[in-house]
């Protein structure tokens, strides 16, 4: 049989999460000679969760270049090499080891631009696999995207889908400023539809996953699919909510939460980061500046993690971060006070 | 930039050293200009700051001025250098202009970095000097980088990158030199060792008697050179230069030298005597050279007089011009926090 008739049709095409990534990672560098990816482990080895795959012997080891175990080091030349025309790609292995690397991305690659007069740019990529869920324990679980987003100068992006995956992390390449990419490793081997050409999503708006009337749940990265599962559970319950994938932290796309505040007067925020000075009391409080304020017919519920490191047991692990059961029980409960 | 002339012109000066035979006249004049500039620049940064002309803080770099004009002087146009927050000297010796940094001084919107940036993150990407850096060792990963784009451009350059001795005990150090080592990369990693981190001597915060004894964890060449001799600091430098451009990896030089000045303005020399002061404004790298000079016929008084007139007449004209420019516009403030 020729094998044209067995592969799927293009709009069915599927890849995993990792896959997606990988594959952006490989179009933006036939494209541009300038591109190149680097970190811990991402050649031979080809990353520690198999992203990077088979890359390095697609291109050579000059532009997947395995790195020594140099946090500090590998975000500083990426800055270096950024602000003398390179795109560079960096992979920091788990997120958590970005605390090492802290005083290149905040102090250099954040400000260089601004203190500079606008003089340089700082196009830059730094993806970071992060989040629980692994059994991996309190270093290697951590979701510190809200840490970032603090900082003026940097983008923060938590794509939850492989379509996203991809079609971010070209945005990010194209981008003239330092883009953080946090990818939760529970989704790399997620699968879902991503055209083969090269795309590009917008970096700075939100995508509403499933429209709604009666409550307004954001979220991002795998959060934002657990809203999702929970959403089809209410809707058995019959209440009708409306899912926002916030896509990007920093700029974070408050016209589009607010629009569907104004519509269903309910919110509800759900992040993994822990809950105190996190994504949710932002939302929050631009929720409560606004005109938007007034449209509420409940206080605001923030669903965070506990503020607790990441356990190792399997129990307590699930239990310091939401899950799918508490973002619908969390639901119920805010309808009822609606209410009331 | 003007290279170094060898050969010929050591035969032509038999009594000389050979580090100050290789140095034709027109170079000499070049690197004493550059020092008096240096040195009046920081006399009046002083002097304004003293008048309540400027606010903030500044770190003085008078003494010192053998080691940034002797480094600098092999490189090229189209060479790269990251400097400190002691950069006015790293700066002038590059060839920038005083008057446009002394309107960053003065926080002007004509300044090098339109005022955001100010004494300590004197920048002019365009002119190779990517920015002096508020952070200690801030520099040090990010010219790797630098070197990284180099050789994936394969445009020739060299990157020069200076730090203090207080920045030889970061980690950033310690990753950066054993980077630009395992990759070969064409970086000249200039140790100013000013003795002082702040108040801490530099033998009581290090191991080892001399930071060049540190290169050799590297396995790249360390020069323990006399930073008050404009001869001898560039004879190294061009050897260490040429060695990068060549490909041959990046060299470690330690550069021993003194502040005349306190560390910034709130320092009350309560950690170093008088007499120490002394010992080292004896060893005044501008009059040591213009001793030997006048010693060997080189130049005349009259001749290296006039050097100094005209550097502070152009330090004269750079304040005025400072002092009358625009401030920035307030509502212009977050402009190039982010590339468009």
């Amino acid at each position: 049989m020729p094998s044209e008739l067995i592969e799927a049709p293009a709009e069915l095409r599927e890849l995993s999460y990792a896959e997606a990534v990988r594959e952006a990672l490989a179009q933006a560098m036939e494209a541009d000679s300038r591109v190149f990816l680097f970190g811990e482990d991402v050649g031979v080895y080809g990353g520690a969760f198999g992203v990077s795959g088979d890359l390095v012997h697609r291109f050579g080891a000059e532009r997947v270049i395995d790195t020594p175990i140099s946090e500090l080091g590998i975000a500083g030349a990426a800055v270096g090499a950024a602000i003398t025309g390179m795109r560079p790609v960096v992979e920091i292995q788990f997120s958590d080891f970005v605390t090492l690397a802290m005083e290149q991305l905040v102090n250099q690659a954040a400000k260089i631009r601004f203190m500079f007069g606008g003089k340089a740019s700082v196009p830059m990529v730094v993806r970071l696999p992060g989040g629980s869920g692994t059994g991996a324990a309190a270093q290697h679980s951590q979701s510190l995207e809200a840490w970032f987003a603090h900082v003026p100068g940097l983008k923060v992006l938590q794509p939850s889908t492989p379509h996203d995956a991809k079609g971010m992390l070209l945005a990010a390449i194209d981008d003239p400023n330092p883009v953080m990419i946090f990818e939760h490793k529970l989704l790399y081997k997620t699968k879902g539809h991503v055209p083969a050409e090269p795309y590009r999503v917008p970096i700075g708006k939100a995508a509403i996953r499933r429209e709604g009337t009666d409550i307004t749940i954001v979220g991002s990265s795998i959060m934002a699919l657990k809203a999702q599962a929970a959403a089809a559970r209410l809707a058995d319950e019959g209440v009708s909510a409306e899912v926002i994938d916030l896509r990007s932290i920093r700029p974070i796309d408050f016209t589009t939460i607010a629009e569907s505040v104004r519509k269903t007067h309910r919110l509800m925020v759900v992040y993994e980061g822990v809950k105190t000075m996190g994504i949710g009391a932002e939302i929050s409080a631009m929720i409560a500046e606004s005109e938007v304020f007034d449209f509420l017919d409940a206080p605001i519920v923030r669903l965070g993690g506990v503020d607790a490191p990441i356990p190792y047991n399997p129990v307590l692990e699930k239990a310091a971060v939401p899950q799918e059961d508490d973002i619908f029980a969390a639901a119920l409960n805010l309808l009822r006070r609606g209410e009331a | 930039m003007n290279d170094i002339k060898t050969g010929a012109a050591q035969i032509a000066r038999p009594n000389q050293r050979p580090e100050l035979a290789a140095l034709d006249d027109a170079t000499l004049r070049t690197a004493l200009t550059r020092m008096h500039l240096i040195r009046k620049f920081e006399e009046a940064a002083e002097a304004s700051y003293m008048r309540g002309l400027i606010h903030g803080t500044m770190h003085l770099s008078i003494g010192q001025e053998a080691s940034a004009v002797g480094t600098t002087l092999p490189l090229q146009a189209q060479d790269y250098i990251l400097s400190t927050h002691r950069g006015h000297g790293h700066c002038i010796a590059r060839g920038a202009e005083p008057k446009l940094m002394f309107a960053e001084f003065f926080g002007k919107e004509t300044g090098y970095c339109k005022g955001r940036g100010g004494s300590m993150h004197i920048a002019d990407v365009e002119g190779g000097n990517l920015g002096a850096n508020g952070i200690v060792g801030g520099g040090l990963p990010i010219a790797v980088g630098v070197g990284m784009s180099i050789k994936a451009q394969k445009n020739g350059r060299v990157c020069m990158v200076f730090f203090g001795d207080g920045a030889s005990n970061e980690g950033a150090f310690h990753e950066a030199l054993n980077m630009a080592s395992i990759w070969k990369l064409p970086v000249v990693f200039v140790c100013e060792n000013n003795k002082y981190g702040m108040s801490m001597d530099i033998a009581r915060a290090m191991a080892v008697a001399n930071v060049a004894d540190r290169a050799s964890a590297y396995a790249m060449p360390g020069h323990c050179l006399d930073g008050n001799d404009l001869a001898g600091v560039a004879a190294v430098a061009r050897e260490a230069v040429a060695r990068a451009r060549q490909g041959g990896g990046p060299s470690l030089i330690e550069c021993k030298t003194y502040r005349w000045r306190g560390h910034s303005k709130s320092d009350r020399n309560l950690y170093r005597s008088k007499e120490e002061i002394e010992e080292w404004r004896a060893q005044d790298p501008i009059r040591r050279l213009e001793d030997e000079l006048k010693a060997h016929d080189r130049f005349d008084a009259a001749a290296l007089m006039k050097l100094e007139e005209d550097a502070q007449r152009e330090i004269d004209a750079a304040v005025e011009f400072a002092r009358t420019c625009p401030d920035p516009d307030p509502k212009d403030l977050t402009r190039d926090v982010y590339a468009i």
